[in-house]
């Protein structure tokens, strides 16, 4: 298996995007990373992207073709281009099928772009349930936040985590949202904002949410033998890592833990032979507050039932022992749920290449990304390293 | 949901009717017709359960779906039936009862409407018991 870079970034603006299209959108993200690389079009082997529900959102299928065409790579090169799906973890899951590509040798330059354009549906919520059991769980009333709503009542009964800690996931991700140009809130927020927010689905508040958002991102790997041909500042995919469980929450062994988090997380370090502290700064999935809480206990940062405490000490802003989300995460940056993965390694490599500006953590060497699909059924882990 | 949808789940739905695999003994509900622990070895039949269980885990939805949203706020939970499956239900109770371990049973119920003139999806909720 051959090594794998990137070697070009791009993320469009996240939020709500009134007058951009879903194909306009693509375009915007697949430009900047294309002219980030410094390629062009025809020397694109292959493109994966990651959208969860453009059928339901825009009523479009056969995305992969109607990105081809408007990314203007229908005319010479005829570049294939495929859909992959896995809900919110769409995005992870078609960097992760670029890196596949590349690492075998089958294909030199990949893009994998994510794209979702959710503003344009009217029932959302009805949308997004069937990223879990339609059958079993959204025929009989679950919605998604009442999903995790149920992991986060089962969670704090059985563990100390306060409301308040709780509420200090979103506080944090709105402070290092507010330093990212392309984050849908640039507002920071109190405790008090999230625990006077409405309730959704108790204990879960408004501001425990992550939103509906229009965005993309998009990525350009190329071999690590190649990369300096492309960029002075290539960043290394040192380890992927994909897993699944039950698609319905009721058949976990644990509500509260995400055993495929568990085990994807246990292989990407595997593979890429790291430890956890040797992490600089990580990406989770914070589709709601306690998807954050859960997942850095998940990935072996923390036992389970002890991240309450890191949170109330403030280690894991910019600065601390563990900075989580300096994007801004799910709920500041935006979720367009097809693009999520691919921002988040869009914001790894930000870092790596110490371009993050203000919320740049000082000496970032070696990044994660952890993306999750429905109430935890697909996980999908990368770690990167700068060279 | 399609017509066919709805009615080749309806001993499901209304009844409970699960299925167990005879090799190990595990029951299924919602059913599966491979035993994800004995796959191919395993002997998929029907099971009829209980309808009593308790509460694992539970939520009041504030905000629903537009087919639920004049149901809100609503309780939904895990429970856990006697026979040792899980499964995601509406539990009829005021959101202040309910509690973990809460024992509850199933009743038949509407679950929801197809719009004015769509198909009446009945199935099956809970209640304290």
């Amino acid at each position: 298996m051959r090594d794998v870079a990137v070697i070009g970034i791009g993320c469009s603006k996240f939020g709500e995007r009134w007058d951009t299209s879903f194909r306009e959108l693509f375009v915007e993200a697949g430009t900047l990373a294309i002219e980030d690389a410094g390629i062009d079009g025809e020397s694109i082997d292959a493109l994966y992207v990651g959208n969860m529900s453009a059928g339901r959102f825009v009523e479009q299928e056969h995305i992969g073709a109607l990105i081809a065409d408007y990314a203007g790579l229908t005319r010479a090169g005829h570049t294939p281009a495929t859909r992959v799906e896995a809900a919110c973890a769409s995005g992870g899951l078609a960097f992760r099928q670029a890196v596949l590509a590349v690492a075998s040798g089958m294909e030199d330059i990949v893009v994998a772009a994510g794209v979702e354009k959710m503003t344009d549906a009217g029932d959302s919520t009805d949308v997004l349930a069937a990223a879990a059991d339609r059958e079993w769980e959204g025929f009989t009333g679950a919605t998604f936040p009442g999903l995790y709503a149920m992991i986060a009542t089962d969670y704090m009964h059985r563990y100390s985590l306060t409301r308040e800690q709780l509420a200090s996931v979103a506080v944090k991700n709105h402070y290092h949202g507010s330093m990212n140009p392309i984050s849908q809130f640039q507002n920071e927020i109190t405790i008090d904002t999230v625990l006077r927010s409405t309730l959704v689905a108790d204990p879960l508040r408004l501001f425990d949410c992550s939103p509906v958002s229009d965005g993309s991102a998009a990525v350009v790997v190329a071999p690590l033998e190649m990369a300096r041909d492309f960029t002075d500042a290539p960043v290394t995919v040192i380890g992927t890592a994909q897993a699944s469980d039950t698609i319905a929450l009721h058949d976990r062994r644990d509500i509260s833990t995400l055993d495929a988090s568990v085990a994807a997380g246990n292989r990407v370090f595997e593979r890429a032979r790291v430890d956890r502290k040797d992490v600089d700064l990580v990406e989770v999935h914070d589709c709601f507050t306690i998807a954050e809480i859960c997942a850095v206990e998940d990935l072996g940062f923390v036992k389970k039932g002890e991240a309450g405490m890191l949170y109330e000490e403030g280690q894991t802003y910019i600065g601390g022992d563990l900075p989580v989300n300096t994007s801004g995460g799910l709920k500041a940056c935006g979720h367009p749920v097809g693009a999520t993965g691919l921002k988040q390694v869009w914001e790894v490599v930000t870092q790596l290449r110490g371009e993050a500006g203000k919320r740049q953590v000082d000496g970032a060497e070696i990044g994660m990304t952890q993306n999750v699909g429905g109430s935890g059924a697909t996980v999908v882990c990368h770690l990167f390293r700068r060279v | 949901m399609t017509v066919a949808r709805f009615w080749r789940k309806i001993p499901q739905r209304y009844n409970l009717i699960g299925t167990k695999c005879e090799n190990c003994g595990t029951v299924f509900f919602p059913p599966r017709s491979l035993c994800p622990d004995c796959r191919r070895d395993g002997k998929i039949v029907d099971h009829h359960c209980s309808g009593r269980g308790k509460v694992v885990t539970y939520t009041v939805i504030r905000t629903a779906s537009d087919q639920f949203s004049n149901l809100t706020p609503y309780v939904l939970a895990i429970i856990e039936l006697e026979d040792g499956c899980r499964l995601t239900s509406q539990v009829i109770c005021d959101p202040s009862e309910i509690t973990f371990g809460m024992p509850v049973r199933s009743v038949f119920r509407v679950i929801a409407e197809d719009g004015p003139s769509g198909i009446i999806h009945y199935g099956t909720k809970f209640v304290p018991a």
